[in-house]
């Protein structure tokens, strides 16, 4: 079996740290990416000739964000590195993918799919008009180009990515103009006791707050979003919302970043045929997965933000455990690698312990689903309104997602439910009385992403691995 | 989560009526609506939701072009409704009369198409066979590599996910019961009428019975002794980003060589539907199928050889469906031969579309009257019986 092809989708701290283990053990895996660069959504590394330090870029997780490209640079020579590469599609043991317009076709008897989360918003009325950002597509700009979505930016939603980015762009010079939080701040004092399990994390997250009011940052908490207010010739230029008393009030800005924690990019596994199960406390469907990563199809594992939310010093490590599973299901089990094993499970016991505590501290507000005003847009790409999803439930009987999709197009867009599909089922759960796992799970579709149609107008090459030298741009929400 | 968890069952409020219909595709769902019409009380149970199968994920062609010519007069009958829509049903199906041309690659074509054309039962359809400047006039945007075509100013398409639901809700509001999440185990011939047996949701019984159960239509037939060879297949569809709204004519390409066969039309909203290229198989369990990225590949390559310029848009989104399909390319539709009370309307081939109104319509008089005025003889189920027979006397 050591001809065994393996295939690791995500060079983030997840899929870097499997392909490491696999290196380590005599293997060569073959690992593509979306991005130019490895380092993933989190240790994003800046394209080459900027010469911003990881202090700048990284702040306190600097040190990790180093070891993991060093990492990185040390197993290159061991790897098949196929980077700017996007998969859209597999079958039969194929993954199909395309890397600089040109179409890739790689084999695999293993796959691990390490493809980390994307940013989980909640919409708004009037989160259409340009200067809306996602909080990952705020923080991409920023990381990655250097630039701020604004002069004047609100930071709205919940997760402690509300506030890393909001001090990350006041760092950067830019004018944060208020951070509001869904979450009341008592919840983040009920989680304490699980926030405490990373006692030092909990008390950075603290010191972002405390640098946040130093710099006068206006800071609501238990607000509820009511409208992105400006025009469609000239954007966003301000945002209402409901005080936790109940009070409005409005804030002036020109941009507006948005997210609410994160939803696991989960298309590819959806495609390979792996089950999913519903998480009550998240309201998402993950996958169904063992200890060790291991997806409900043989031979197919899953790492990282993908699979579970917990951050990437988890994704570290299960990254490392999907690898173990691999190897194990090679018959290459080693009692060290048993002894790896059960430090990795009990290092993430803790680190799940704390996921769940800010998953408690930052709950998704689905109650706000159920307030959003008939007029409030929830799938951007085909422009559907909260009440035609509505109207769908009560009129056509749509009480399932891909039904109340296929009736009334939410999620039929470029996203294809990235962005609205989780919202989508809250509407129809909170229109029709019915828990939001008996809606059920919106069914992913290839592409994965949105495919050019002149991919295949020249016959499929094999090139060799390679890196690109094209220039992303930053994924926005629009 | 597989698709059989997420269907409830309906409640049930009846379990006699005159007709039983099996299957909750376009066809049942049509057959339901027309028989109300009539006055006829009808339970039409379906084991999963309403039109999920081939109804509803197929292209949408409202094409009669290019059909058998012996299914002519059922699809002009059919087209007749597709006027009366939406206020025949109250609900909107996007039908759009954009017009249909059917393109081919070779110059012996042309001369098949002007046949076709030409001929009798193809009288109403009103076909333009054109070819050289009038061609490159009409719709200069086609590639170099198509030499002539068939322009159907009728035919048109409209909005597939759409349309068995609406024929349900409307058979519902004229007084049928349409039962979802109910699956029938077994159909049989009792002294008076037929028994439907159903998994777990009792029993049903009625005078007549129709079999609209499209994939698995075959499964019920041969429960009466009329086997035949079905064969399920996955018709695959893609859709690109919206786009201007440029391509009003739907477009098929007519050649004998599958991964040829691309057809596509343009929503008003802007998207372009493709389909065609290649078919998949169903895995007729867990009743799903995959889109293959084969037909993806295809269908990009023949999309633009047809139409060169579409080079910088993207596909966004894919899937298939459960078909069925028979080896003359022609649907069983008519009375049993073995069974009075016992009618059949499944494996339209891919086709059936157009034909559902006209099948709800047909089937209807059918079971009402003992006759119809439209010609379905070519489709009778005794012509797998016949074949049955001969190859029993070859062995």
């Amino acid at each position: 079996m050591a001809s065994s092809r393996i295939l690791i989708v995500g060079a983030g701290p997840a899929g870097v740290r499997c392909a490491e283990t696999l290196v380590r053990h005599g293997l060569r895996p073959t690992l593509i990416d979306e991005n130019r660069r490895d380092g993933g959504q989190i240790y994003r590394r800046q394209p080459e000739g900027f010469q911003r330090d990881y202090r700048t870029l990284y702040g306190s997780e600097a040190d990790k964000a180093k070891a993991l490209h060093d990492s990185f640079d040390q197993l290159r020579p061991e790897l098949d590195y196929y980077s700017d590469t996007s998969a859209w599609h597999l079958s039969g043991q194929r993954l199909y993918a395309h890397q600089q317009g040109r179409p890739l076709e790689l084999d695999y008897d293993h796959l691990l799919l390490c493809t980390g989360a994307t940013d989980r918003v909640m919409p708004v009325k009037g989160w259409q008009l340009a200067g809306t950002y996602s909080l990952g597509g705020a923080q991409i700009a920023l990381k990655n180009q250097a630039v701020s979505i604004g002069h004047e930016v609100v930071f709205m939603g919940s997760g402690p990515l509300l506030y890393l980015v909001a001090s990350q762009y006041l760092k950067a010079g830019a004018n944060v103009a208020a951070v509001l939080d869904t979450s009341a701040f008592s919840k983040r004092l009920s989680a304490l006791p699980k926030l405490l399990s990373r006692a030092p994390l909990t008390a950075r997250g603290s010191l972002l707050l405390a640098d946040l009011l130093r710099h006068g940052v206006s800071l609501h908490f238990g607000i509820r979003p009511l409208e992105v207010l400006g025009s469609t010739d000239s954007g966003v230029s301000a945002i209402r919302f409901a005080r936790a008393d109940g009070s409005v009030s409005e804030i002036c800005c020109d941009a507006l970043a948005l997210g609410y924690h994160l939803r696991p990019e989960t298309q590819l596994a959806d495609l390979a045929g792996c089950a999913f199960q519903f998480d009550e406390l998240s309201r998402q469907w993950l996958l169904q997965l063992d200890d060790l990563g291991r997806t409900s199809v043989p031979q197919v594992y899953a790492a990282g933000d993908g699979a579970r939310i917990r951050g990437a010093d988890a994704a570290e490590r299960a990254g490392e455990l999907a690898a173990i599973a691999l190897l194990q299901d090679l018959n290459r089990a080693t009692p060290e690698l048993a002894a790896r094993q059960q430090q990795l499970h009990s290092e993430l016991a803790v680190l799940s312990r704390f996921a769940q505590g800010l998953s408690e501290a930052f709950p998704w507000p689905a109650q706000h689903a159920a307030q959003l005003s008939d007029d409030t847009i929830i799938c951007r790409c085909e422009m559907i309104s909260a009440g035609e999803l509505r109207r769908t439930v009560q009129a056509k009987g749509a009480l399932e997602v891909n039904r109340a999709k296929a009736f009334s197009r939410v999620g039929m867009g470029r996203c294809q439910g990235r962005y609205c599909a989780h919202v989508g089922a809250e509407v129809i759960a909170a229109a029709s009385g019915e828990p939001l796992q008996v809606v059920g799970r919106q069914r992913g579709q290839a592409p994965v992403k949105p495919l050019p149609i002149s991919l295949y107008a020249v016959e499929p090459t094999d090139p060799a691995p390679q890196e690109s030298m094209q220039q992303p741009a930053p994924e926005v929400l629009s | 989560m597989s698709l059989m968890a997420t269907t409830r069952t309906s409640p049930i409020h009846h379990r006699e009526a005159d007709v039983i219909i099996v299957g909750g595709g376009f066809m049942g769902a049509a057959s339901a609506f027309f028989l109300r019409q009539r006055g006829l009380s009808v339970i039409l149970l379906e084991r999963d939701m309403i039109g999920q199968y081939a109804s509803g994920v197929n292209f949408g062609n409202v094409r009669r072009q290019g059909r058998y010519l012996c299914q002519l007069d059922l699809a002009n009958r059919s087209r007749a409704l597709w006027s009366r829509l939406p206020e025949l049903i109250d609900d909107d199906l996007e039908f759009l009369p954009s017009g249909h041309m059917r393109v081919c690659y070779q110059q012996a074509q042309i001369a098949e198409l002007e046949a076709y054309a030409a001929a009798p039962e193809a009288r109403e359809l009103e076909l333009q066979v054109l070819s050289g400047k009038a061609l490159r006039e009409r719709f200069p945007y086609l590639g170099a590599d198509v030499v002539g075509g068939s322009y159907a100013p009728h035919d048109g398409h409209a909005n597939p996910r759409l349309a068995a639901p609406a024929f349900a809700r409307a058979a519902r509001r004229a007084g049928a019961d349409v039962l979802e999440g109910v699956e029938v185990s077994q159909v049989e011939k009792t002294g008076s009428g037929f028994r439907v047996q159903t998994e777990g949701q009792g029993e049903f019984r009625s005078a007549q019975l129709l079999i609209t159960a499209g994939a698995w239509g075959d499964r019920l037939s041969a429960q009466f002794g009329e086997p035949v060879p079905l064969v399920p297949r996955g018709p695959q569809m893609s859709v690109t980003e919206p786009l201007p709204y440029r391509l009003k004519t739907v477009i098929g390409v007519y050649t004998q060589l599958e991964e040829e066969v691309v057809y596509f039309r343009q929503i008003p909203r802007g998207n372009i539907i493709i389909g065609g290229c290649h078919r998949a198989t169903p895995d007729m369990v867990s009743r799903r199928v995959s889109f293959e990225p084969q037909a993806m590949v295809l269908q990009m390559q023949q999309m633009r050889r047809v139409i060169p310029q579409l080079g910088n848009i993207n596909i966004i989104r894919s899937w298939s469906g459960i078909e069925s399909y028979l080896p003359d390319s022609l649907p069983v539709m008519g009375p049993s031969s073995q069974v009075e009370g016992l009618y059949y309307a499944f494996g339209f081939c891919g086709a059936g579309f157009q034909l559902g109104p006209g099948v709800g319509e047909v089937m209807a008089e059918l079971l009402s009257t003992g006759q119809t005025s439209t010609h379905i003889d070519s489709f009778h189920i005794r012509r797998f019986a016949a074949a049955e027979q001969r190859e029993r006397v070859a062995v």
